[in-house]
């Protein structure tokens, strides 16, 4: 009896959300039985595109928009693959090729299969700079990149494993991709991509998670400050015994704190921080992630002080006290030497600048700036805790091919040339203790000393220097002033 | 509750039928012999049954001929049974100036057999750099020396080929260090499933002239004595000792005397064999473990069955 009633009502229920989606939809039937249940196909491209609908093709901002094509004279045994044309560096309607293909409609259920795979050639050996899938313009929650494919001038099948097919039971994202001219001098080509799908294999096996990239990390932040969780990794051992590793998104891990009131990792892999010490650990499909991040909260954080310079007398960078000038970004990452993190961030209703992974870090301004009759340069530092060598930074303030730059942070404060250092006896400059911030004023000198041109100045880079083991700072009130 | 065991009952039906028709085609070829004389199901916990296994210990002669990186040990660490299963576990640790150790099963002096049905059920360890094995050497290879006494490897297995496992004869001629004829060998391609993955039956029905392997019940080669072509001008083998005839018993065919000269060529397993279960780090069949690779790795192995004709 138990059993009639359950169907009965389960009748109900379909006959019912039919009546709903028949009501609030006035298009065709057929449509419905997709949105009842999600299709399971695993095809993206084999000779065209399949089951993506009419518009599936996201170029990036910046890129090439019409570097995608479908090219129906190569194929692997077949006579269409999809074409993408890098443009050459210089090219006026984007540098690089790079876009999305997203299902137009509703997701795919792909939790049978464990593998992304693609047969792929280019018109001369090149690495492509990351290919993957799981990104739709939305949270990309589940995305997986591989990144730096070698492509070789014959077709080659390659295999990106799914991090855990349990999560992707309603994927748009189906495939995403960003190349770029970096290993070919700016100049453009083509590489084709056939037999797109998602597969079951079966050969994958050997997971081995990672967060921070495997290691044991200790991260010194302030309370009230969240903290993101980088370098996720899930490495597997594919049917060729070759082990590949993707980088993957943060809801692919369960993550866990040795103490949740103290450090909380939601699933996009932020850690929300209170005072004190915590361990951050992950599992992925109930492996457990190498890899460990040791919160430490060493106190609440303080704003920088409002400067108190007259606004007729400064032009300012980044702050919240003055107008600033336009800039381009606080951060323009300069691969493959940056590993700066980081950039914009609001404290406390502040704007702040929050730099991890701190090599060097750029600030480029949308127009260049005369700051011919400014005295000095100033900004504001902060580090959560001061480390036991050298902090040892320079300034550098730069207009197209001159440039000052200021050493700062030692134990004696220093200006230099490009010839050599030369001891300024203005400076005071170290930085004694952590979590205070440390205003640094950078005298401006006659282009006669520095070669600087000071009517053009358009980038200040941040860089450490010689032995010192910076990691993490905060930047606020960069501004140029006259006294 | 009725309808449900119904369905069930269909359903195990259906199953019997698909599995008997598919038993019945391989019947021919596939496990035949149905008289069990040896089985180690491993269901003692502690040490491994001393009735029918020694330890090998140490780093024998050349890494066990190999260059293999592991010194094998009787250390429960190494080697015990524990939930029914016999788990050899290999360390990655300083001992004796090896860093690896790891065990090695024999039934040397204690079980050894011509002929019959040998099957182990086994689950690979996953690593790098690791060589698990189930295999029989002649049992004169003490007199004899190695490749005079015969080797037959049932299961070898290396992650540079997670789908494939294979099986070899090794004897005078075609030893494996010989050119251009090698061991007689072929693997079995599970082709969309890794052995590290599961379990796994390994096995080889063996006979007068003719050893067929299988896996999982799937027969995927046969060796005979036509299968041997070798190189004489560099791989002359002469025996210290020949093997002498023996009379057929209830049990056993006649063995044929091995004259003591000249055996290149010669088929050398109409002879008694004992078995063997290892796992070796390193060496040159799966290359050294990969840097940072995860140890203990554990080969599992469900139980040990031989049975005779």
């Amino acid at each position: 009896m138990k059993n009639i009633k359950f169907i009965y009502s389960k009748t109900m229920l379909l006959t019912g959300l039919l009546f709903v989606i028949t009501m609030s939809c006035e298009r065709e039937i057929s449509d419905q039985s997709e949105f009842a249940t999600l299709s399971k196909t695993g095809e993206i491209f084999t000779d065209s595109p399949i089951g993506l609908g009419s518009d599936f093709y996201f170029p990036y901002s910046g890129s090439k928009a019409n570097a995608w094509s479908v090219d129906e004279s190569e194929g692997y045994e077949s006579y269409a693959s999809m074409r993408f044309d890098v443009p050459n560096a210089n090219d006026p309607e984007g540098s690089y090729a790079g876009g999305i293909l997203r299902v137009d409609g509703s997701g795919r259920d792909l939790t049978e299969f464990d593998a992304l795979t693609f047969w792929a050639k280019a018109s001369q050996g090149v690495v492509i700079g990351e290919i993957g899938f799981g990104q739709d313009f939305g949270l990309n929650k589940y995305q997986v990149s591989e990144i730096n494919i070698s492509l070789g001038t014959n077709w080659q099948k390659y295999v990106i494993p799914i991090p855990d097919p349990s999560k992707l039971f309603d994927e748009r994202g189906m495939f995403w991709y960003s190349a770029g001219t970096q290993n070919t001098g700016g100049n453009g080509y083509t590489f084709w991509i056939d037999e797109l799908k998602f597969e079951k294999l079966g050969t994958i096996g050997q997971p081995r998670p990672a967060i921070v990239n495997g290691e044991d990390v200790v991260k010194n932040v302030f309370a009230g400050i969240d903290l993101e969780l980088t370098d996720l990794t899930q490495t597997f051992n594919l049917g060729n015994g070759l082990n590949k590793t993707v980088s993957i998104a943060p809801s692919y891990f369960d993550f866990s704190s040795s103490a949740p009131h103290i450090a909380f990792v939601n699933e996009f892999g932020v850690i929300n921080v209170s005072n004190g010490t915590a361990v951050i650990t992950a599992t992925l499909g109930g492996v457990e992630a190498e890899g460990s991040v040791t919160v430490n909260a060493v106190g609440e954080f303080e704003l920088a002080p409002a400067p108190t310079r007259d606004p007729s007398d400064v032009i300012s960078v980044f702050s919240d006290t003055y107008t600033n000038v336009p800039v381009d970004f606080f951060n323009g990452y300069w691969q493959p030497y940056q590993t700066t993190l980081g950039g914009e961030i609001i404290i406390n209703g502040q704007n702040v600048l929050k730099y991890t992974d701190f090599n060097f870090v750029g600030t480029q301004l949308s127009n260049p700036i005369d700051i011919s009759e400014m005295t000095h340069f100033s900004v504001d530092i902060l580090m959560p805790v001061v480390l036991p060598t050298d902090i040892d930074m320079l300034i550098v303030l730069k207009a197209e091919s001159s440039l000052q730059q200021q050493r700062i942070g030692g134990q004696t404060y220093q200006w230099s040339d490009q010839t050599g250092d030369i001891n300024d006896t203005e400076a005071n400059g170290t930085f004694e203790e952590g979590g205070v911030w440390k205003t640094f004023k950078i005298p401006i000198r006659p282009t006669s000393e520095t070669g600087l041109d000071k009517t053009a100045v358009n980038i200040i880079i941040i860089e450490r220097i010689k032995s010192s083991n910076v990691t993490d700072l905060h930047v606020d009130n960069m501004y140029f002033f006259k006294e | 509750m009725h309808k449900t065991t119904m369905l069930f009952a269909t359903f195990a039906f259906v199953s019997m039928i698909s599995f008997t028709s598919c038993d019945t085609d391989e019947t021919q070829t596939v496990a035949t012999f149905t008289n069990l004389v040896m089985a180690d199901e491993f269901d003692v916990e502690g040490a491994p049954n001393s009735e029918f296994w020694n330890l090998d210990t140490g780093t024998g002669f050349d890494g066990w001929g190999n260059n293999e990186l592991q010194y094998y040990t009787d250390r429960p660490e190494n080697v015990t049974v524990q939930n029914g299963l016999l788990v050899i576990s290999a360390l990655e640790e300083d001992y004796n100036g090896s860093s690896f150790t790891s065990a090695k099963l024999i039934t040397k002096g204690k079980f050894s057999q011509a002929f019959g049905r040998f099957e182990a059920r086994i689950k690979v360890p996953g690593g790098s750099g690791l060589w698990p094995a189930f295999w029989l050497l002649g049992e004169n290879d003490d007199i004899d020396g190695w490749p005079q006494c015969g080797e037959i490897d049932i299961m070898e297995y290396r992650r540079q080929e997670p789908t494939k496992v294979s099986g070899s004869i090794h004897g005078p001629g075609y030893s494996g260090e010989t050119s251009p004829q090698g061991q007689v060998t072929k693997s079995y391609d599970l082709g969309s499933a890794r052995y590290d993955d599961d379990f796994h039956v390994f096995g080889i029905e063996w006979g007068y002239q003719y050893i067929n392997y299988y896996i999982d019940g799937v027969l995927y080669n046969q060796i005979t004595p036509a299968d041997i072509a070798v190189t004489p001008t560099d791989a002359v083998y002469t025996l210290n000792d020949g093997v002498e005839a023996v009379e057929a018993t209830e049990d056993t065919p006649a063995v044929e005397a091995v004259e003591p000269t000249d055996v290149t060529g010669d088929w050398v397993f109409n002879k008694p064999f004992y078995i063997i279960i290892n796992l070796a780090v390193g060496g040159n069949f799966p290359g050294n473990p990969d840097i940072g690779e995860t140890f203990p790795q554990n080969m599992l192995v469900d139980y040990v069955r031989v049975y005779k004709q």
